[in-house]
């Protein structure tokens, strides 16, 4: 599913962030991806998303090697993918429903199918009442849930989680982390950037870890 | 033995084919909901911020008003030249000591002549009354013991006289009758006028591609103040997968509503400014003798001017969206 082979990420004034790193994430993986801050854990998402492009090396979603894309293929793979932020990127002038309905509008599906698959990502992160509401009148726990429901919404095969629980309590960190286990379940590959090695140590998965843009762990 | 019943198979063209169709079908169909969410909510978004939205229209309102009048008015004094030309009529002025009997015979006499059309007597009666009426000048005329105004043949050459010679020529032959005073022809000061209107059409042609430009910045600039509130939101779109396309064309639409709105504002202004003149121009050309008539916008000038104004506004905001889409990266 998920291919990274030696590869590299420099930036001309802070220099390497990320070297040689090779991993490879199979369907349906759940994986954490840990490190100081600092460690390189952002950009590594956001070279899968090609928000930034590797120096060297190659990164293979599917076989497809992103490193090669070019800029008009950008969009086409981001819609195949659910990104989470731990803050939330949500659009606090629209309502829960328009926040979710996002994805499927800027891909150009249609007015009932939009509504159809919208309740049911609400649904599935419990949000079903709130879909009226805006995002400003709900809790953190909940804002982040319209994150996870806007991300699945578009039933990517991958989802990227950059902090997901950074501005949660542990109990709503939980809840959050049982969503991820319930789509790795029905053969999504999942990738968290966590600091939280309390978390990473209760629930049982493969921990990639980054020390200063290199690994030094890579255990189950 | 239970037998199946298959669907016919479809040969692979008829299978290509239909599959084309579909795809053609679905582009076709993706893009309307495209066209239409950016049509949408380009209005909704001009709706939202009426004070900013009013404030650039009215501006762009103007500046197009400004070019759409004054071509307007230079088109209707290029019309008020030609009529002037086309008319090439000259007048007699008759010696004060003719009588009004003298003059008639005179006129008959030219009527006669070979290239006269037409001739008019405006007796001295006749030209005091109408000076009186027309000049403002009644009382003190009134004042005077005798008709200062001497009898006026107004000549009016046949079609055939097209050329300026053949005019002088007539005009020789009419001014050697003895009662005649002087003759005037006016065609010197036609020519200045058609030289005049030219350096005024270019004048136009140059004021109009000034404006255009403004209107085009002004348009550009309240997109891309447009563009930097709505900064998160092209982030978020961009993070899900929205292409520029869709990220531009609801600002290409915004542009698109600037220069419609402010286009048939214009129009308005024009139409209310021509409204305004229409009737001391009437009343002017009136003492003039004049048949001209105001001429306003007419159905396609009005549509150019429209079309126009909302090009400009998209090519506005294409210029600053094209622009301003490659600063603008997610994080």
């Amino acid at each position: 599913m998920l291919t990274f082979d030696h590869v590299f990420k420099r930036y001309t004034d802070t220099g390497d962030i990320l070297t040689d790193v090779s991993f490879h994430l199979s369907e349906g993986e759940m994986a954490f991806l840990t490190g100081h801050s600092g460690a390189g854990k952002s950009t590594l998402l956001k070279l899968v998303a090609v928000i930034e492009r590797c120096s060297r090396g190659q990164i293979l979603i599917d076989g497809q090697n992103i490193c090669r894309m070019h800029d008009r293929q950008i969009p086409f793979l981001r819609r195949r993918l659910g990104l989470i932020f731990q803050d939330y990127k949500l659009l606090f002038n629209r309502t829960v429903f328009d926040n979710v309905a996002l994805p499927l509008i800027v891909a150009g599906v249609g007015r009932h199918e939009v509504a159809r698959r919208v309740r049911a990502a609400l649904d599935k992160v419990g949000l079903l009442a709130k879909e009226n509401k805006f995002p400003l009148t709900l809790s953190g726990g909940e804002q982040q849930r319209i994150g996870i429901a806007r991300a699945v919404v578009n039933k990517p095969a991958l989802i990227l989680a950059d902090e997901p629980t950074g501005n949660l309590d542990s109990q709503l960190s939980a809840e959050i982390m049982h969503l991820f286990e319930q789509f790795k379940q029905v053969g999504v590959t999942v990738l968290i950037a966590t600091h939280d090695i309390e978390l990473v140590t209760k629930l049982n998965h493969r921990v990639l870890q980054l020390d200063h843009g290199a690994f030094i762990k890579y255990h189950l | 033995m239970k037998t199946v019943r298959r669907k016919p198979i479809e040969s692979p063209r008829q299978v290509k084919q239909s599959h084309q169709k579909r795809k053609t079908e679905s582009w076709l169909s993706i893009n309307l909901l495209l066209h239409r969410e950016a049509l949408s909510a380009s209005l909704r978004r001009l709706l939202c911020t009426p004070f900013t939205s009013s404030m650039a229209i009215i501006v762009m309102a103007i500046a197009l008003s400004l070019a759409g009048s004054f071509y307007v008015l230079v088109n209707n004094a290029q019309q008020l030249v030609d009529n002037l030309q086309t008319g090439k009529q000259f007048s007699l002025f008759l010696h004060e000591h003719i009588s009004d009997k003298q003059a008639a015979n005179l006129a008959q006499r030219i009527q006669g002549y070979e290239g006269v059309a037409n001739v008019v007597l405006i007796s001295k009666q006749q030209a005091l009354t109408e000076f009186q009426q027309y000049s403002g000048f009644g009382a003190a005329l009134n004042a005077l013991e005798s008709n200062p105004l001497p009898a006026v043949i107004q000549v009016f050459p046949t079609q055939e006289i097209t050329e300026a010679y053949q005019l002088t020529q007539l005009l020789e032959q009419t001014k050697n009758e003895q009662e005649v005073d002087f003759a005037q022809i006016d065609m010197d000061w036609v020519a200045r006028l058609q030289s005049i209107m030219q350096i005024a059409n270019q004048l136009v042609l140059f004021l109009s591609g000034l404006l255009a430009i403004a209107v085009v910045f002004i348009t550009g600039n309240t997109i891309r103040l447009e563009l930097q509130t709505r900064r998160d939101e092209v982030v978020v779109e961009k993070l899900v997968g929205a292409t520029n396309i869709f990220i531009c064309l609801p600002f290409l639409y915004s542009g698109f509503w600037f220069g419609f709105i402010a286009g048939c504002f214009a129009w308005s202004l024009i139409t209310f400014m021509l409204f305004m003149l229409s009737s001391p121009i009437a009343q002017l050309s009136m003492l003039y003798q004049s048949q001209f008539q105001l001429h306003f916008m007419n159905f396609s000038e009005s549509v150019s001017l429209i079309i126009g104004a909302a090009t400009l506004g998209i090519l506005g905001a294409l210029a600053i969206v094209s622009h301003q889409l490659k600063l603008l990266k997610p994080e």
